[in-house]
């Protein structure tokens, strides 16, 4: 293949082709743990390790395993990448773990993994690869923390409660009350509430796009005082 | 020019969208009037504030969409969203709540699947639900209804009050039949209706009579033909019958007699406001027949097996997904064919 061009792995991966909200991939995890910012962080770092792991490990194999058995392959380096991130879990954050739950085993299951090792890695250089997973990895993990923050402000009125979990006891203070003596609007942190905020921010990308377009479309057709249209009658005022 | 899209039938009827939206206006005006007489003005101030902030979310919602405001917001839809919804909720309810609610229902319910016409549920329900999982205690505190104890029922300055500064008068709220009658487990139905002062003549003091009023107003808009008898005979009809299987005659256990099923809650407002709704339900007579049979069975099934003690919103919801398998399958005969089939028949677009 072709030098990879890590400035366009970087575009791909955080914005034009975003896992989460473009490929519409792992929306599991996506809508089911994201109820605050320190499990949208924990999912997203373990989501993050994994992807480097595997896509690393898949490109080095990539010229010894054949390609009738390389999805076999593939998922079993998927899996015993989950598997450390889970005993490394258990180890230093274990209430996260627990509160994680059946969702962080499942990350195996995540189609962003193994998207991104059979379309990716498979074909790549060991460096490229890797940092096609790092960077499809943060722009997953990024749409968690942003669904995270707006689901926790919208529900509790609160940001960043119980980082602890995650970044030692340093962290209880970090929890910002947004809206002091608010009610707690249980429907953004129910299921119902990762639909709608989902929605609302695939609709902000789009509309984001559309303007960006709208622009270039602007700059690159500039009509020329004067100029005739194409097979139309009549000049530009 | 605005070029609006329309669907056929192309025939015009001498109902406007706008006559219709303020036909059933004015049909709320019995059951709305018993409400106020038996809870105070707190229904009246809730209407008031949910039109104010139905119109706003309208206008914002048509300015984001780039349509055209001024035929929309004349056509009283999003007034009859907001009333609707207003009637739903407990009286003396907070300013935000309303807030929340009917702007969930106007934004979100209405205009982000596509307005007027377009929304597969019933936006005012949808509001509603929204309500009752977020905020279940704001959701649940009824006021006492007039001459159930001693405390008079608040006049409208403390009813506006209790409205946008929550908790400033002193209210006094209690639980409702239907609540009263799912949290019993150990009375028989006669002596929870001598203990509780809340039961009236047939169902709950007030709710009786506000629940007539929407009969009342339902005929009515049945006599203007603004929707016919289907939907709701059907509803009314299997929810009486679930009531009369499942009536054991009063014991400890009892889910309700038919007569309660019908005169408490939300039986007859959803019966004749919310489940006739042209846009969410079924299309055909006979698919407003199922429409409105399943709602019956499953408002008495989510009162009596369910943890809500009211269901019409619950039951409205989930046949709005199932309107568009009813009408599938009773497309009503197309003049000329022998019998209906199903739109996948040959030669359909």
């Amino acid at each position: 293949m072709a030098e990879a061009n890590y400035r366009e792995l970087s575009i791909n991966g955080l914005w034009k082709n975003n896992p989460a909200i473009v490929q519409l991939l792992g929306l599991c995890p996506l809508l089911a743990v994201t109820g605050s910012v320190v499990n949208a962080i924990g999912l997203g770092l373990a989501t993050v390790f994994v992807l480097v792991t595997s896509n690393t490990s898949v490109s080095l194999i990539r010229n010894i395993v054949s390609d009738t058995v390389r999805l076999p392959a593939f998922v079993m380096i998927i899996a015993s990448a989950v598997t450390c991130i889970e005993l490394l879990m258990q180890a230093f954050a274990y209430e996260l773990y627990q509160i994680l739950g059946i969702f962080l085993p499942l990350i195996t299951t995540n189609c962003v993994i193994l998207g991104r090792a059979d379309g990716f890695a498979r074909k790549n250089a060991i460096a490229p690869a890797m940092y096609d997973g790092f960077i499809m990895g943060v722009g997953f993990m990024v749409v968690l923390v942003v669904l995270g923050g707006l689901r926790e402000l919208a529900g509790t009125g609160a940001l960043f409660a119980n980082m602890d979990l995650l970044f030692g006891p340093g962290a209880e203070s970090w929890k910002i009350v947004v809206f002091s003596n608010y009610k707690d609007f249980l429907l953004a942190i129910l299921p119902p509430g990762a639909f709608i905020f989902t929605g609302l921010i695939i609709a902000a990308k789009n509309l984001i796009d559309a303007r960006i377009k709208a622009r270039e479309d602007a700059r690159r057709e500039k009509p020329v005082k004067g100029a005739k249209r194409v097979r139309v009658t009549g000049t530009i005022s | 020019m605005a070029l609006m899209r329309v669907t056929s039938p192309h025939a015009h009827g001498p109902l406007s969208t706008a006559r219709v939206m303020q036909t059933v206006l004015l049909a709320c005006i019995p059951g709305v009037a018993a409400l106020t007489w038996f809870f105070g003005y707190g229904t009246l101030v809730n209407i008031a504030w949910a039109c104010l902030v139905g119109l706003a979310s309208e206008a914002i919602a048509l300015k984001l969409r780039r349509r055209p405001m001024g035929m929309y917001l004349k056509d009283y839809s999003a007034l009859v969203t907001a009333t609707l919804l207003a009637i739903a909720m407990p009286a003396y309810a907070p300013w935000w709540l309303i807030l929340v609610g009917v702007s969930f229902s106007i934004i979100i319910a209405k205009h982000l699947y596509g307005g007027l016409g377009y929304n597969p549920f019933n936006p005012a329900m949808v509001g509603y639900v929204v309500l009752l999982i977020s905020f279940p205690v704001e959701m649940t505190s009824w006021a006492a209804p007039r001459g159930v104890n001693a405390i008079e029922v608040p006049g409208l300055l403390d009813a506006v009050k209790l409205c946008f500064v929550p908790g400033s008068v002193d209210a006094v709220t209690m639980a409702t039949p239907l609540d009263l009658l799912k949290q019993n487990k150990t009375l028989a139905v006669d002596a929870l209706w001598q203990q509780n002062p809340q039961f009236g003549r047939w169902a709950g003091v007030g709710w009786e009579w506000a629940s007539l009023g929407f009969l009342a107003g339902g005929l009515w808009m049945l006599y203007r033909r603004i929707y016919t008898w289907h939907a709701p005979v059907a509803m009314l009809a299997s929810l009486t019958l679930m009531a009369a299987l499942f009536d054991d005659g009063g014991a400890a256990r009892s889910t309700g007699s038919p007569l309660f099923h019908l005169l408490s809650g939300g039986t007859m407002f959803g019966a004749f406001f919310i489940i006739t709704d042209p846009v969410s339900s079924a299309v055909s007579n006979l698919g407003r027949l199922v429409f409105g049979a399943l709602i019956g069975v499953l408002v008495f099934l989510i009162r009596s097996f369910g943890n809500y003690p009211d269901a019409v919103a619950f039951a409205v919801l989930i046949m709005n997904f199932a309107a568009p398998f009813i009408d599938y399958y009773t497309q009503p005969r197309t003049y000329g064919h022998r019998q209906g089939g199903t739109a996948s028949r040959k030669g359909a677009p």
